[in-house]
């Protein structure tokens, strides 16, 4: 059992050990990620500044379960709004009114209805939260400089170290040939760049002043097209 | 919506009616871009997140002050009210529900509209809320806070406010269930929850782009305290998934919330025998008054922050025309209703009715019905004329008028039928007293404070999701060598909704460079590629 659970929190903190590739735009993203798949790559990630359409589809990756555990939340507050307005008039503290029923289901709704909601809506933010492992405030992503224009305007593949068909050369090889504007190998020590045959590349060391990398040519302006 | 068009506004026709993406313009409002001025994505983090970012500007300091004269206005009125019990109110028999009930129902308004744009029109795949949602949300949140001060501190002993939620007591009792204004409390204070909870999840994503910026400036403790609030999100599609789960089902939860909480705040009149106010009208009749209020307050505060922070091409002309054709809309069936409710009084042929509304229109509040009607029914019409809609002077006037007439509206439910009640002896005039003016102005000052407050620390438009709607947000915008052509008659593969949504490339593409209304805007560089278009770098894709 506890091993068990020691294994469980191992995997969450290594689950982003591995190669981390650029590519320029969505679109390439998309693309990427299929042929990996087609490689027969499984632990696959994607990281981007919003939501992709399609991806999960390229990914291959089952829907989401969050609406069960909110159905289930939503019956749950029903209840509770039924118990509480029944067992308080009914039972706790009975008053009789003109001999009328002592609890009267019509004007239970509104309550009922507000804490349906309100448990709702509490389930499905705690159960996103719970289904994507959040919080988590230590990432070895964060270990890659490049890494922090995942939310800006960058567009990153990653392949876990825990992939059957994961080898830093070949994998480093494979997403070079898709195209990937640079790949960097990430664990707990930092972050490498990685030339085409998985070996470290040869640049030099980045300074803590330097700008940023070039941001990509402006693939993403609307105009000129 | 959909049926709006328009043959100039959006600049050229295609020639013979026929869209002419991508050398044309759109034809109508639902084909306006949702994003002006040719930017990347970078840009509009860079737009958006530089506004909490920059050194604080004096103006900001300025407007900061006087919100917070507001708020000591609201605290002396609070601590006058609370020492010497609500008897320093006008109220007094046969009225007593009067400014605070009308105030409370007014901000309980005012606050509908944010969850409407972010659940409601995310439910019907209204793409343009994106630009819009962050800042309303925060509106409704706000309001609701100012909104709750009034059933707080009218209930007399505010130390004993607990009584009204079913807290285990030395005395055992529990609250009236049975009871509206109890159902009130509930719907009211779940509403709040829910909105916040709705508003921060969207806020998680955005919050990691700042916390990515500040580690990149070299600003550890911001770093950190957004490092908090973002939760380690790194953008990672799995999380995305569930996320985007996520916020479609808090949507669909908000929208029968939000339908719901303003019935209950309606049945805490229409569940009584009160004459003009024991009336079935009263929950569809209430929501569309608190959209359109509150719509005209997203439009008040819009129109002035997108020019104080620069924002015109996130927030566009066509975003405020939209919000526009739903005042007029709103406005036309509250009127409607107005009309309605004399109808029936008549029809019901019930002399108390009849009395209770010829009253409202000729007895001594008739400069109350009168300046409802004005502002709610009559000023708004003026939005059927294109010209106007698109008008920023205009639209803010009659946003301004628009909570004016709603606050009438209230106003008149309120206190007309209640000053001539049943009982001719008791029949009285009600005015406030200085008090309830103060405490109505101190509530402008807490809403203030805390609205600056967002606009200073969080990013006021929704990042992530303005850069999803953006046409280089489709993977297929990248198909033919990425030049953009892709989407237009692409026989590749689209997603399940792709019938449901509107085509990503037709809403915002091109027509940036052709709109005829720049919105008086510069006109931004408009590329930095070289001349010749064949230069650039081809998609890596093979």
């Amino acid at each position: 059992m506890l091993r068990a659970i020691r294994q469980r929190l191992d995997d969450r903190a290594n689950q982003h050990v591995g190669l981390l590739a650029e590519f320029s735009d969505p679109g390439a993203l998309v693309h990427a990620v299929e042929d990996l798949r087609e490689k027969g790559y499984s632990q696959l990630d994607t990281f981007s500044p919003f939501p992709i359409h399609g991806m999960d589809r390229a990914m291959g990756l089952p829907f989401s379960k969050l609406g069960f555990m909110v159905f289930g939340g939503a019956i749950t507050g029903t209840f509770l709004g039924f118990l509480l307005q029944w067992w308080t008039s009914e039972v706790d503290y009975a008053i009789n009114i003109s001999n009328k029923p002592l609890f009267a289901w019509e004007t239970s709704v509104p309550i009922m209805f507000e804490l349906t909601i309100l448990f709702a809506a509490l389930t499905a933010v705690g159960g996103m939260l719970a289904l994507n492992g959040l919080p988590k405030p230590y990432n070895p992503l964060f270990n890659s400089e490049r890494f922090s224009r995942a939310t800006d305007d960058a567009f990153f593949v990653h392949v876990s170290v825990r992939d059957g068909a994961f080898s830093n050369a070949a994998t480093a090889e494979d997403l070079h040939g898709l195209g990937a504007l640079s790949v960097e190998y990430v664990d707990h020590e930092g972050a490498t760049l990685v030339g085409a045959a998985g070996e470290p590349a040869d640049v030099e060391p980045i300074p803590d002043d330097a700008a940023l990398p070039a941001p990509v040519v402006p693939h993403h302006t609307t105009g000129d097209i | 919506m959909a049926t709006v068009t328009s043959k100039s506004a959006y600049g050229r026709m295609g020639g013979d009616g026929a869209p002419a993406y991508p050398d044309g313009a759109p034809k109508t409002l639902e084909d306006a871009p949702l994003v002006r001025g040719n930017l990347s994505f970078h840009d509009v983090t860079e737009m958006v997140a530089y506004h909490t970012e920059k050194k604080t500007p004096t103006g900001w300091f300025l407007a900061f002050g006087a919100a917070l004269v507001g708020m000591a206005i609201f605290g002396v009125a609070v601590a006058f009210l609370v020492w010497n019990g609500p008897g320093v109110w006008g109220l007094t028999n046969p009225v007593f529900w009067g400014w605070a009930i009308v105030n409370f129902v007014w901000w309980v308004g005012i606050g509908h509209a944010g969850t409407l744009i972010s659940a409601v029109l995310f439910l019907f795949r209204q793409r343009w809320r994106t630009s819009i949602n962050r800042a309303a949300e925060a509106m409704t949140l706000f309001a609701v806070a100012c909104a709750l001060v009034f059933p707080t501190f009218h209930v007399g002993r505010v130390w004993v406010i607990y009584y009204t939620l079913p807290i285990p007591n030395q005395m055992a009792m529990w609250p009236q269930f049975k009871s509206p204004l109890l159902w009130d409390v509930f719907a009211v204070s779940i509403y709040g929850a829910v909105s916040l909870l709705f508003w921060y999840v969207g806020l998680i994503p955005d919050l990691a782009t700042l916390r990515d910026r500040a580690a990149n400036a070299g600003r550890t403790l911001r770093a950190q305290i957004l490092g908090f609030f973002s939760l380690g999100w790194t953008g990672s599609n799995r999380h995305w998934r569930h996320y985007e789960r996520a916020y479609l089902l808090l949507a669909g939860l908000a929208t029968p919330l939000v339908l719901s909480v303003h019935s209950v705040v309606s049945f805490d009149f229409a569940i009584s025998l009160v004459p003009g106010w024991h009336t079935t009208i009263f929950p569809p009749y209430f929501v569309a008054g608190a959209i359109f209020s509150g719509f005209a307050m997203v439009v008040t505060l819009l129109v002035v922050a997108r020019k104080v922070f620069d924002l015109e091409n996130l927030i566009t002309l066509d975003h405020l025309e939209k919000m526009n054709i739903i005042i007029l809309v709103t406005g036309t069936v509250v009127g409607f209703a107005y009309i309605t409710e004399f109808f029936i009084a008549w029809y019901s042929g019930v002399e108390f009715e009849q009395y209770a509304f010829l009253n409202r229109a000729a007895g001594p509040y008739a400069w109350a019905y009168w300046s409802m009607m004005a502002c709610n029914l009559i000023f708004p019409q003026i939005f059927w004329i294109k010209r106007f809609r698109r008008s920023i002077p205009i639209m803010f006037a009659i946003s301004i008028t628009t909570n004016i007439g709603m606050w009438f509206e209230r106003f008149v439910i309120t206190v007309i039928s209640l000053h001539r009640d049943f009982l001719p002896s008791s029949w009285d005039y009600y005015s406030p007293t200085i008090w309830d003016v103060l405490l109505y102005v101190g509530t402008f000052g807490l809403f203030f404070t805390l609205f600056l407050l967002f606009l200073r620390f969080v990013p006021m438009v929704a990042i992530a999701e303005v850069k999803g709607v953006m046409p280089q947000a489709d993977p297929h915008f990248y198909a033919h060598s990425g030049d953009g052509h892709g989407t237009i008659g692409d026989g590749g593969p689209t997603h399940d909704l792709a019938p449901y949504q509107q085509d990503a490339f037709a809403q915002s593409a091109s027509p940036a460079a052709g709109d005829p209304e720049r919105d008086g805007v510069p006109n931004p560089a408009p590329t930095d590629r070289p001349a010749g278009g064949g230069t650039e770098p081809a998609s890596p894709r093979h």
